[in-house]
């Protein structure tokens, strides 16, 4: 487990460096300053294929015209995901109209326990326009692989009360579907909404 | 005289035993029906060195105190065994920090619930008591940094 954290966390260090390139021939465009780290020019690219709450299976092409965020958590987590989902509330509050051309995407890494119905009604209580995607633990593992996001479950005292450490960048798609940013967990809703807003009008 | 000064040293005894773990601005966040966990915030101060060793709810099957650090991105949660509050000091549990983790929850956390929570504490002699504490529930959707 130890090697294979490891081996995530180099590969996340890698996009950390993509993301850290400043210009180089590749860049399509005049370079824009984002709060983000800027990981655009194809040099990396991931989708998701995962059910929503409502059974229907997504892929990043569903939303090809907004901008789409994803971000990976679990509903039992007290800390760092309602606070990044409260983040993307007020992000959507910013955006105001704009809102609409964002598609707010969380992919639960603790399907055990986040079933459709508790997923559902968590994502809710921040914003009913934002998603919750749910596969089995295998599509989980998959998909948290494309993403380089690590997680890995931390025993409790019984069977139910264990908790999970995760990766928490959140990772923006223009809206032709490119991988334009790699968003850390502790920049303001302020910063994120700039960054969002330039996507989403460019 | 004999009896004054007996009486005297189980008043002094007796504010000792009392004048420790006090717990501000306490909350629970707030779950929807089948989450099984979540977690207490709260500002604790003592009069005296102590350590938090240990914690149990009515409304939860586990109890702990976890501490989430962020490191290279990756959040990482944990139990730890005490949390010292030294006099004079504050130490506050919030989102980004330490909080009360409660698992294998036995109901919803409704907002405006009343959540009974009671804390172990451990001086310096290693005597524990407990220390209740009556936390409200407040919306999932709060945050001490509304980033």
């Amino acid at each position: 487990m130890q090697g294979e954290r490891r081996r995530l966390l180099l590969g996340l260090l890698a996009l950390g460096a993509v993301a850290g390139c400043e210009g180089g021939p590749a860049a399509p465009e005049a370079k824009h300053k984002f709060n983000s780290g800027d990981i655009s020019g194809g040099a990396w690219q991931a989708d998701f294929r995962l059910p929503d709450v409502g059974g229907h299976v997504r892929t990043l092409a569903d939303f090809f015209g907004k901008v789409v965020v994803v971000f990976f958590g679990f509903t039992q987590c007290p800390d760092v995901c309602p606070t990044t989902l409260l983040r993307y509330k007020n992000v959507m509050r910013m955006l105001d109209g704009d809102g609409d051309r964002l598609q707010v995407i969380f992919i639960t890494i603790d399907p055990e326990r986040d079933t459709p119905s508790v997923l559902k009604e968590y994502i809710a209580n921040f914003d009913s326009r934002f998603m919750g995607l749910r596969g089995t633990l295998e599509e989980t593992a998959t998909t948290a692989a494309a993403f380089h996001v690590f997680y890995e479950k931390v025993a409790g005292p019984t069977p139910t009360s264990y908790t999970t450490n995760h990766s928490t960048f959140g990772y923006a798609f223009d809206k032709g579907g490119h991988a334009r940013l790699l968003i850390p967990h502790n920049l303001e809703a302020g910063q994120v909404a700039d960054d969002l807003r330039y996507l989403i009008e460019s | 005289m004999k009896r004054i000064l007996l009486l005297a040293w189980t008043l002094t005894a007796c504010a000792f035993a009392h004048a420790q773990l006090s717990a501000a601005a306490p909350w629970v966040r707030a779950t929807v029906p089948g989450q099984s966990a979540t977690g207490a915030f709260m500002q604790l101060r003592s009069t005296e060195s102590v350590k938090v060793v240990g914690a149990r709810s009515p409304v939860a099957g586990v109890v702990q105190i976890h501490e989430m650090k962020m490191q290279g991105g990756v959040m990482d949660m944990h139990a730890i065994k005490e949390l010292p509050v030294a006099p004079g000091t504050l130490v506050t549990l919030e989102p980004g920090g330490y909080h009360v983790m409660l698992m294998d929850l036995k109901k919803q956390m409704r907002e405006g619930d009343q959540i009974p929570i009671t804390l172990v504490v451990e001086t310096a002699d290693r005597k524990r008591r407990d220390v209740l504490i009556v936390a409200p529930v407040r919306s999932l959707a709060e945050g001490a940094h509304a980033r």
